[in-house]
C-alpha cells in the first residue's frame, strides 16, 4: 500500500516530465538527525540516516496527502457535511507516516480519536476515509462509525474514550511482566484538549513514565527521526526484550477538535512559530531539494496530484448515498444467524445480519 | 369587564438550560463554601460545553478545579472528599466517560452509606451530559438513565427544561446522598421561560417528584429529558385531532414518582412511555412493571407501550442516527396504536 500507483495526467505534465528526466538527481543522501533522549537505554537510534529518493518522494506524498485530507475535512465540517466530532492531525504528519515507515504492514496498531492519518497510513484510501467522515455507505465503516471509529487490517481504530491514566500503567506492568513486543507511543502535542501538559501531568517526561520500561523521546516533527526511532524500537521489541516507550514531540495546528478554536489556551504566535520553523512537510522538502533528491517543480507536481486525489475523494464523499435504512440493524453480532432488532417502538423492526 | 390598563403582562425571563445550571451551581457555591466543582476543562476553559462559564473567574482554583483526563482517578478523589465532609460536584464531560469511573460511582459512592450501617454519607453530585447528541456516534451517545437508575443508594435526576435544570441541580447539591444529574447536550442552548419563583436563590425542585407538563384525559405519556419536548409536540399535533394527552415529565429517575404516573393512568386508562435509551431493561420497562404491581393496572384499557431508542449502538450516518432515536412521529404512532385509532 505504500507504493500505490497514482493516476497522473500525462498530457498536462508532459513538458515538465522532460525537464525532470533530464536532471540528475542523487539516488540517496545522508542526513543528520536529532539524538533521542534515552531512558534506561545504553544506546539509542542512529544520529544519521540514509534517505533514498524513492522513499523521500513516497514520504512527501503521504504526508502531503494526510495534510490535504485533514484540511479538506476541516472544510467539509464547516459546511456541515461532516458532523459530530472531528479531531484533525495536521501538523502531526511525521508521526503517522514516520511510524509506518519503521514497521511492517503485518504489525498491529491502535490509537485514539485523532486517527485519520493512521487510518490512511495503515492502508485505507482517502475516498473511504472521507466517505466515512461524511457518513456514506462507501465509508470504511459503511458510514456507521464516523471520525473516531475507523478500522483496517492490523489497525484497531480509532477509539473515542481516552484518559485512563491508570489503565496505561496497568498495560505497562503486564507488557513488561510478560515481555510483550509492544511499542507504547505518546504523541505529545503539548495539550490535552484545552489543558497544557504542565497543568495535567506531574511529570511531563512521558518517555520516562514507563519506569521499568525503557523509553525514547523523539523529534516528532522530523519524519526521519520518527522512522529511525521506530526502527530502533521495533528491533528492540522483536529481539524479545519486551516493551519500549516512544514519546514523539509533535504539534497540532488545529484545536483539539473542530469545536475547539484552539486559541484560548495557546497563542497564535506559538502556532505560527511551529508552522514556520518545524512543519514536517517543509522540513522534508527542504532536505530533499537541498541534497538534490528532488526538485521544487517535482514536489509541486506531487502537490497538484495530491490535491486532485483529495478533490476526487471529496466529490465521492459528498455524492455517495447514505447507508440504506434497512441496514440500520446490521452488524450487531459477528457470525450469527439473522435476527430482529427493535426500533423506536415495538412495531418498528429492523433485520440484523452479521 | 376588566380594565385593560390594569393588565400589563411583563414577559417572563428566558433562560437557557446551560445558564440555569450555571446559576444553580453559582448560587450553591456562594451559599456553602464546602461545595466545589471538579472535572476536565471546567475551570480555565469555562467548561467543555461552557456550563461552568465564569465560575473559575469568580471562585478561583480552590473551588473550581481542572483535572487531568483521569475519570477513575478524579471521581475517586471526589468521593473521598465527600466522605471527609466536602460537597463535590464531579463533572463527567459526558456520561459515556463515567464508565471509566463507574466503580467509584457505584461501589464507593452509592453503596457506602448502606455498607457502613448508616455511618458514612457521601454527599456528592455527578453531573454531565447524557444520551445522544448529534453525530457523535456509538461511544459518545449512550443513555445511562437505566444503568444508574438500577442502583440502590444512588439518586438519579434528569432535567428537561431550564426550571428543572436549576431546581434539580440545587437540590442535588444540597442532598446528602450521591446524586447523578443526567443533563442533555442538545438542550443546553435551548431557552425557556423562567418563572419568578425559579429566579429565587432558594428555588428547589424536590428529588423524586414528577411534573405534569400538560393535562389530558385520553392517554398518559411519561418521559424524561429531551424527549419530554417531543411528547409535547406530539400532544399538540394530536390535540388537533381531538386526542388530549397528559404529558408527565419524570424529572427524577430514582426514586421514581410512581404515584403521579399511577394517578394519571387511573384517569386516562392508557400509557405510553418515551425515553432516549435502549429498550431492554430501560426506564419504560420499569414503569410498565411497576404499573402491573400497583392499582393502576386494573385501569388500563390497553397494554402499555414503550417508545425508546433503537436497540443498536448509535450509528454515525445521519439517516441511521435519526431512526435510532425516538422521533415525534414514533410517539404519535405509539399513542394512536395504544388508543386503537
Amino acid at each position: 500500500h505504500f507504493g500505490r500507483p497514482r493516476q497522473v495526467d500525462h498530457q498536462r505534465s508532459g513538458a515538465s516530465r522532460v525537464l525532470v528526466a533530464s536532471r540528475n538527481f542523487a539516488n540517496d543522501a545522508t542526513f543528520e538527525i536529532k539524538k533521542c533522549d534515552l531512558h534506561r537505554l545504553e544506546e539509542g537510534p542512529p544520529v544519521t540516516t540514509v534517505l533514498t529518493r524513492e522513499d523521500g518522494l513516497k514520504y512527501y506524498r503521504m504526508m502531503q496527502t494526510v495534510r490535504r485530507m485533514e484540511l479538506k475535512a476541516d472544510q467539509l465540517y464547516k459546511q456541515k457535511i461532516i458532523r459530530g466530532f472531528c479531531h484533525l492531525c495536521d501538523g502531526q504528519e511525521a508521526c503517522c507516516v514516520g511510524l509506518e515507515a519503521g514497521i511492517n504492514p503485518t504489525d498491529h496498531l491502535i490509537t485514539a480519536y485523532r486517527a485519520h492519518g493512521f487510518t490512511f497510513t495503515r492502508g485505507l484510501s482517502v475516498r473511504e476515509i472521507l466517505a466515512e467522515l461524511t457518513g456514506r455507505k462507501g465509508g470504511c465503516a459503511k458510514g456507521k462509525g464516523g471520525s473516531m471509529h475507523m478500522y483496517a487490517k492490523n489497525f484497531y481504530g480509532g477509539n473515542g474514550i481516552v484518559g485512563a491514566q491508570g489503565q496505561i500503567f496497568e498495560a505497562y506492568n503486564m507488557a513488561a511482566l510478560w515481555k510483550l513486543p509492544c511499542i507504547f507511543i505518546c504523541e505529545n502535542n503539548r495539550y490535552g484538549m484545552g489543558t497544557s501538559v504542565e497543568r495535567a501531568a506531574a511529570s511531563t517526561d512521558y518517555y520516562k513514565r514507563g519506569d521499568f520500561i525503557p523509553g525514547l523521546r523523539v523529534d516528532g516533527m522530523d519524519i526521519l527521526c520518527v522512522r529511525e526511532a521506530t526502527r530502533f524500537a521495533a528491533a528492540y521489541c522483536r529481539s524479545g526484550k519486551g516493551p519500549i516507550l516512544m514519546e514523539l514531540q509533535t504539534y497540532r495546528y488545529h484545536g483539539h477538535s473542530m469545536s475547539d478554536p484552539g486559541v484560548s489556551y495557546r497563542t497564535r504566535e506559538e502556532i505560527q512559530e511551529v508552522r514556520s520553523k518545524s512543519d514536517p512537510i517543509m522540513l522534508l522538502k527542504d532536505r530533499m531539494v537541498n541534497s538534490n533528491l528532488a526538485s521544487v517543480e517535482e514536489l509541486k507536481e506531487i502537490d497538484v496530484e495530491v490535491r486532485k486525489e483529495i478533490e476526487d475523494a471529496a466529490q465521492f464523499a459528498t455524492a455517495d448515498p447514505e447507508p440504506p435504512l434497512e441496514e440500520l440493524g446490521y452488524h450487531i453480532y459477528s457470525s450469527d444467524p439473522p435476527f430482529e432488532v427493535r426500533g423506536a417502538n415495538q412495531w418498528i423492526k429492523f433485520k440484523s445480519v452479521s | 369587564m376588566a380594565a385593560v390598563s390594569g393588565l400589563v403582562r411583563r414577559p417572563l425571563r428566558e433562560v437557557t438550560v446551560r445558564d440555569a445550571i450555571n446559576q444553580g451551581m453559582d448560587e450553591e457555591l456562594e451559599r456553602d463554601e464546602k461545595v466545589f466543582l471538579l472535572g476536565e476543562e471546567v475551570a480555565q476553559y469555562d467548561g467543555a460545553y461552557k456550563v461552568s462559564r465564569g465560575l473559575w473567574k469568580k471562585y478561583g482554583d480552590k473551588r473550581i478545579i481542572d483535572t487531568p483526563i483521569s475519570e477513575m482517578g478524579f471521581a475517586g478523589i471526589a468521593v473521598g472528599a465527600a466522605m471527609a465532609g466536602l460537597r463535590p460536584i464531579c463533572e463527567f464531560m459526558t456520561f459515556n466517560f463515567s464508565m471509566q469511573a463507574i466503580d467509584q460511582v457505584i461501589n464507593s459512592a452509592a453503596k457506602t452509606y448502606y455498607m457502613s450501617g448508616g455511618f458514612q454519607p457521601v454527599p456528592i453530585v455527578f453531573r454531565g451530559p447524557n444520551g445522544a447528541s448529534a453525530g457523535v456516534a456509538a461511544q459518545h451517545s449512550q443513555c445511562f438513565a437505566a444503568w444508574y437508575g438500577h442502583c440502590p443508594g444512588l439518586k438519579v435526576v434528569s432535567p428537561w427544561n431550564s426550571e428543572d435544570a436549576k431546581g434539580l441541580i440545587k437540590s442535588a447539591i444540597r442532598d446528602n446522598n450521591p446524586v447523578v444529574v443526567l443533563e442533555n447536550e442538545l438542550m443546553y442552548g435551548v431557552p425557556f421561560e423562567f418563572p419568578p419563583e425559579a429566579q429565587s436563590k432558594d428555588f428547589l425542585i424536590p428529588i423524586g417528584k414528577a411534573k405534569i407538563e400538560r393535562q389530558g384525559t385520553h392517554i398518559t405519556v411519561v418521559s424524561h429529558s429531551r424527549p419530554v419536548g417531543h411528547c409535547l409536540e406530539a400532544a399538540a399535533v394530536l390535540s388537533k385531532e381531538g386526542v388530549e394527552c397528559e404529558v408527565i415529565n419524570m424529572r427524577t429517575i430514582r426514586p421514581m414518582d410512581m404515584e403521579t404516573i399511577e394517578a394519571s393512568v387511573m384517569k386516562t386508562n392508557h400509557l405510553v412511555t418515551v425515553e432516549g435509551g435502549w429498550p431492554q431493561f430501560g426506564v419504560g420497562a420499569e414503569i410498565c412493571a411497576r404499573i402491573m404491581e400497583g392499582p393502576a393496572f386494573n385501569f388500563l384499557d390497553a397494554p402499555a407501550v414503550r417508545v425508546t431508542g433503537a436497540d443498536v449502538p448509535m450509528p454515525y450516518a445521519k439517516i441511521l442516527e435519526d431512526n435510532s432515536i425516538p422521533q415525534v412521529k414514533d410517539i404519535i404512532f405509539a399513542i394512536k396504536k395504544t388508543l386503537n385509532i
